[in-house]
């Protein structure tokens, strides 16, 4: 177990360089930093000094190398833009992220489990067909279009919620709802049909012979064993929500790791960029990890050594 | 039903694409100030005009246009690209089925519309750039599917028998692999469809992508945010026609799944 565990993490930290080392790559390949940061009228002299002065006039080697080593200490640089340290900006953001993502989680499961497992359990009822329904229309609502209607409807319109930022729990309603709904659909869809296919199975069949009551079977044979691929897609859909956060966070000016993102690739403020990817990249195949660890919890027969 | 509904919805879509030009009762891009924010229902603009008069109607069917192009071009680009790596990585299980799959796992590692978004950023916008943007994001799915499926099917017994007759390597692989591997990629084709249309309006709302005035249905969204006190509409036609083009997709995709390949999860 804690071998597995340790390759897993080297595995992450191998990951992480190599998608650090294509993002340095791209970007540097990308055309000069420098001078689509300055001002238009700036004088060569100083677009120099400049350079000189964050090393972009050295060989891509050795900015290479320098980028290595300072990421190795957690130093990606300082904010073109900010003029401060790079993975302290993107970290100070970080929390914001987790509370949306979290709120977002826990309200899609709230929402997408229970109404798969009563989806399959009356199946065919109106119930059934009604959720069926949603979940096809929750997936194919684009979040940012879910939002910008939110947004007019609650806050334009009724003027009961804030159109954006953060601070109290009624900043929070519409981008958790938002970021929840598509996931929700997703992951409500693969419960109906995860118990389903339990609810097939001769030890359910045998449960009932024995003449166990419904919420017995459903609760403890049908609910535990459907589980696993609900974990799996729930763990996946963990890692899908930070790109969804991207979104939802520019909508509603949530100061999160995705709004930052986004306004760091627009301004071309490449060391935060590459915190942030740094960042994204570590808390994805985290997420990943944990995901898999899980299974072993509800599953024994997956279970290692 | 989801036949039904998915087959229509796609089909009206890409006639619309298709036939916007006849369609369209304006130019999309030509600018009346007079006519500026008009409302739903105003003489001779069925849905309104934006905040440089033109019409949205016009728009919305041109958008639909670009949004089936940019899908298209992907879904092919990638099925193409991922269906190719992916068949030759089950195929040849040697080093380059390894070194495609740290690769599969580096970009997995990242989430899908993020990676695009700064593949997107970094090469520079526009309408090629965000098909290639995409299609660099995405090929990774195809090599995944397709390289499992090879590792069953080449295990089969036509196969070996063909092997044993003496059939070379490359036909063997595009007579007999790739045939019995082709409903796969067909249905991840399906499957990805929507979301790349999604994910370019995405992109094209944050502000990269398809810039204004080409009439893409993110950038019109993201240019209505700053009209959403005066001009509801500006916000609800484009948006309604992305979900409707996705709901028509994402039912013939699952159709398509349940009849060539239920078990396939993607």
């Amino acid at each position: 177990m804690r071998a597995y565990v340790a390759s897993r993490l080297v595995q992450t930290a191998l990951v992480v360089f190599l998608s650090l080392t294509a993002v340095f790559g791209m970007v540097r390949l990308s055309g000069d930093p420098v001078l689509l940061f300055m001002p238009m009228d700036i004088q060569a002299k100083d677009v120099n000094e400049f350079r000189e002065r964050l090393g972009f006039n050295d060989p891509i080697a050795i900015q290479y190398g320098r980028f290595v080593a300072g990421a190795l200490r957690g130093d990606f640089g300082e904010s073109l833009r900010y003029r401060r340290d790079a993975l302290a900006l993107v970290l100070e953001r970080v929390p914001a992220t987790l509370l949306l993502g979290g709120t977002a989680l826990l309200l899609t499961l709230a929402i997408a489990v229970p109404l798969g497992v009563v989806s399959a359990v009356h199946r065919d009822s109106l119930l059934d067909h009604l959720g069926t329904l949603a979940t096809v229309l929750g997936q194919a609502t684009p979040g940012f279009w879910l939002g910008l209607m939110m947004i007019y409807l609650f806050s334009v319109q009724l003027g009961w919620l804030p159109t954006g930022g953060r601070g109290s729990l009624a900043h929070l309603v519409m981008p958790s709802i938002v970021l929840a709904a598509f996931f929700a659909a997703r992951i409500a869809r693969l419960t109906r049909s995860a118990v389903l296919d339990v609810l097939g199975e001769d030890y359910v069949l045998t449960a009932r012979a024995k003449g166990l009551g419904e919420a017995r079977v459903i609760g403890k044979h049908t609910l535990r064993n459907s589980a696993i691929p609900i974990v799996t897609l729930a763990g996946l859909e963990a890692g899908q929500l930070l790109g969804g956060a991207v979104i939802t966070e520019t909508i509603f000016a949530w100061p999160g790791l995705g709004r930052l993102t986004v306004q760091a690739l627009l301004n071309r403020d490449f060391p935060v960029v590459l915190a942030a990817v740094f960042l994204i990249s570590v808390l994805y195949t985290l997420i990943n990890l944990a995901v898999d660890l899980l299974y072993g919890w509800l599953d024994p027969r997956v279970r290692l050594r | 039903m989801k036949k039904f509904l998915g087959v229509g919805v796609t089909l009206v879509t890409l006639v619309v694409a298709v036939a916007a030009p006849w369609l369209a009762p304006h130019d999309p891009l030509r600018a009346d100030l007079v006519q500026s924010l008009k409302p739903p229902g105003t003489p001779g603009h069925l849905l309104g005009t934006d905040q440089l008069g033109r019409d949205l109607l016009a728009r919305v069917l041109y958008g639909a246009r670009l949004a089936l192009f940019i899908g298209g071009c992907t879904v092919l680009l990638t099925a193409v690209v991922g269906g190719l790596l992916g068949l030759v990585a089950g195929f040849v299980e040697r080093w380059p089925s390894a070194v495609l799959m740290r690769i599969a796992d580096v970009q997995l590692s990242f989430p899908f519309i993020l990676l695009a978004m700064t593949i997107n950023a970094i090469v520079g916008l526009g309408l090629r750039n965000i098909i290639l943007s995409l299609s660099a994001a995405g090929w990774v799915v195809y090599a995944r599917v397709v390289r499992g499926e090879v590792l069953s099917v080449k295990q089969r017994e036509y196969v070996h028998a063909a092997a044993a007759l003496g059939v070379g390597r490359a036909r063997l692989l595009f007579r007999h692999v790739l045939p019995n591997v082709a409903p796969s990629i067909v249905v991840v084709a399906s499957l990805q469809f929507s979301q790349f249309i999604v994910a370019e309006a995405a992109i094209s709302f944050l502000g990269f992508g398809v810039q204004p005035p080409t009439p893409a249905w993110g950038s019109m969204l993201s240019e209505s945010r700053d009209f959403l006190y005066v001009a509801w509409w500006l916000a609800a036609f484009p948006g309604a026609a992305l979900a409707l083009t996705a709901l028509g997709v994402n039912l013939l995709g699952d159709w398509l799944r349940d009849r060539l390949d239920p078990k396939l999860r993607v």
